[in-house]
C-alpha cells in the first residue's frame, strides 16, 4: 500500500510525513511526532482523551486519519501554554483541582480550550453538555466544572497594560 | 488498534467518486466522517481494500434552499445542522434532534449522509428523515436519482444506496406554518445510541389531526414508519384514547434486538412511551 505525502502544521510548526494511510491522527501526534500529550483512550471515539484541535474544530484524533489533515493546523495540549506561562484552561484545571489521574486532561483541556472560545461565557448546563465528549473516571466532574468556570473568567478579565 | 492496511483516494468532485466506486467495485468504500466506519475497520468488522474519502468535495457540504425546499449536503456535519439559521428557521425538528446525537467532537465529524446512508438502525436521521417527508439524491455512473426517506431503510446495514451511487443531497420540504415537531430520544448516556427513540411530526386543523407522521429509532432491524399508529390520529381528535391507540400500534411494529440497553419487553415498551411523549409534545408545538 502506498504511503502519502502529508504536510501539517502542528502547534505552529509545519511538519511533513509520508504515511501509510492508514495512520491514526493519534498515532501520527504520538508516534511519529513524539507528543505523547494526546492520550489513547477508548480508541472508539467516545471518551475524548485524544482531542485535539483541527482548524479549529474539537476533534477525536484516534477517529481521523493522518492523511486527512494534509494542509490542516492541528493544535495539541503541548501547544496551549505560551513561553512556559499555563493557558487560563490549564491554569484552571491545576487551580481547581479538575484532575486526579490525569489521564483524560489533556482531551480536557484541548476541548475546554476551544469550547470557550464557541461560547465564553457559558453557564453550567452549557460546560456539561459542552464537555460531553471527554469522560473522566476519577473527579465525577465537579472540579473539572469549575476549572472551566475558572478560565472562562480568566479569559475574560481585561489583559493587564 | 489499527485499521486493516488500504490504499487512500481523495476525489475533489462526486463525478470522481463515482468513478473511482466504479473502477475499485465492492472492495471500497466511501468514508464520510469516519465516527462508525473506522471504528468498524479497527475492530475488522469492515476491511475495504479502498478507501474514497469524500470529504474534500466541496459541492457535498451546506444548506440552501431550493424554492420551498431545504437541501442539505449530504456531508453536512452535524453541528452544522445545529446552527444553520435556514433549518432553525424552516425544518427545526434537525437542528433540536442533532443535538442529540453523539456529543461535540463526534458532531464536528459526523455528516447526515454517512448517518443515513450507514443503514444502522441505531442512527437518528433514518427515523427523522422519514417524519419530514425527505428525499435522497443519489448519484451513480448513469446520473442521479431521487428515493423517498420512506422505504429506502430495508434493513441493518441495508438501504436502497447501490455499492457505485454516492448519496449527495437530503431534500426536506419546508414546515408549512405551525407544524408540531419532536424528537424524543431515551439514552444511558451522552453519546450512546436510542435504547428508543420516537420522531413526530402533526399539523392540525381545529382540534383535529391533519397530518401526522411517525417513526421510530432502534427498535427494529432499520427505522420504522408505523402508518398504523399515523391512522389512530388522522382525521381525529389528539385525546388520550387515540394517542393510546397509537401508541399501541407503534408497540405492534417493534422488533428490537435485546442488548445492554435492554431486553425485548423493555425496549418496546420504552418505544411506546417515546412515542407517546414525542406525540403530547409535537402537538404541544401545533399551531
Amino acid at each position: 500500500m502506498s504511503k502519502k505525502l502529508v504536510t501539517v502544521s502542528v502547534n505552529g510548526k509545519k511538519e511533513e510525513k509520508a504515511v501509510e494511510p492508514r495512520t491514526l491522527l493519534i498515532h501520527f501526534l504520538r508516534e511519529e511526532l513524539n507528543l505523547t500529550g494526546a492520550h489513547i483512550g477508548c480508541e472508539t471515539s467516545h471518551c475524548g482523551a485524544c482531542t485535539v484541535d483541527i482548524d479549529g474544530q474539537s476533534v477525536k484524533s484516534c477517529t481521523h486519519l493522518a492523511v486527512q489533515c494534509d494542509g490542516s493546523e492541528v493544535l495539541t495540549v503541548e501547544g496551549l501554554a505560551n513561553k512556559g506561562v499555563l493557558h487560563a484552561v490549564q491554569e484552571g484545571f491545576y487551580k481547581e483541582h479538575g484532575l486526579q489521574c490525569g489521564f483524560c486532561t489533556p482531551g480536557m483541556l484541548m476541548r475546554a480550550y476551544r469550547f470557550l472560545q464557541e461560547n465564553p461565557n457559558p453557564s453550567e448546563d452549557e460546560i456539561r453538555h459542552g464537555m460531553a465528549g471527554n469522560l473522566c473516571r476519577c473527579t465525577g466532574y465537579q472540579n473539572i466544572v469549575k476549572a472551566v468556570q475558572y478560565a472562562a473568567k480568566k479569559l475574560q478579565e481585561p489583559v493587564a497594560a | 488498534m489499527i485499521p486493516p492496511r488500504f490504499e487512500y483516494h481523495a476525489p475533489k468532485t462526486v463525478g470522481e467518486a463515482v468513478a473511482l466506486l466504479g473502477q475499485l467495485g465492492s472492495d471500497a468504500k466511501l468514508l464520510a466522517g469516519g465516527h462508525s466506519l473506522l471504528p468498524m475497520m479497527k475492530l475488522r468488522f469492515a476491511q475495504p481494500e479502498h478507501l474514497i474519502d469524500i470529504n474534500r468535495i466541496p459541492e457535498l457540504k451546506g444548506i440552501r434552499e431550493d424554492g420551498n425546499t431545504v437541501v442539505i449536503g449530504a456531508m453536512t456535519v452535524e453541528n452544522d445542522l445545529i446552527t444553520s439559521p435556514i433549518l432553525q428557521a424552516k425544518v427545526p425538528l434537525l437542528c433540536e434532534a442533532a443535538k442529540l446525537i453523539a456529543d461535540p467532537q463526534v458532531r464536528n465529524r459526523g455528516t447526515i449522509g454517512g448517518d443515513i446512508a450507514h443503514g444502522d438502525p441505531g442512527n437518528d436521521h433514518p427515523a427523522l428523515s422519514i417524519v419530514i417527508d425527505a428525499s435522497f439524491v443519489l448519484e451513480g455512473p448513469n446520473g442521479r436519482r431521487t428515493v423517498a426517506a420512506d422505504g429506502f431503510f430495508l434493513g441493518t446495514y441495508m438501504t436502497l444506496l447501490e455499492e457505485n451511487e454516492v448519496m449527495c443531497e437530503i431534500r426536506v420540504p419546508a414546515f408549512a406554518a405551525g407544524t408540531g415537531y419532536a424528537y424524543e430520544k431515551l439514552k444511558r448516556k451522552t453519546g450512546d445510541w436510542a435504547t428508543a427513540g420516537c420522531a413526530v411530526v402533526i399539523r392540525k386543523s381545529g382540534d383535529q389531526v391533519s397530518h401526522v407522521r411517525v417513526a421510530l429509532t432502534n427498535v427494529a432491524p432499520a427505522a420504522v414508519r408505523v402508518e398504523a399508529a399515523e391512522a389512530a390520529l388522522l382525521g381525529k381528535p389528539f385525546n388520550a384514547a387515540n394517542v393510546q391507540a397509537a401508541v399501541e400500534a407503534a408497540i405492534a411494529a417493534c422488533d428490537p434486538a435485546e442488548d445492554l440497553r435492554g431486553d425485548i419487553e423493555y425496549k418496546t415498551a420504552m418505544a411506546g412511551e417515546m412515542v407517546k411523549r414525542a406525540l403530547n409534545k409535537a402537538w404541544s408545538r401545533c399551531a
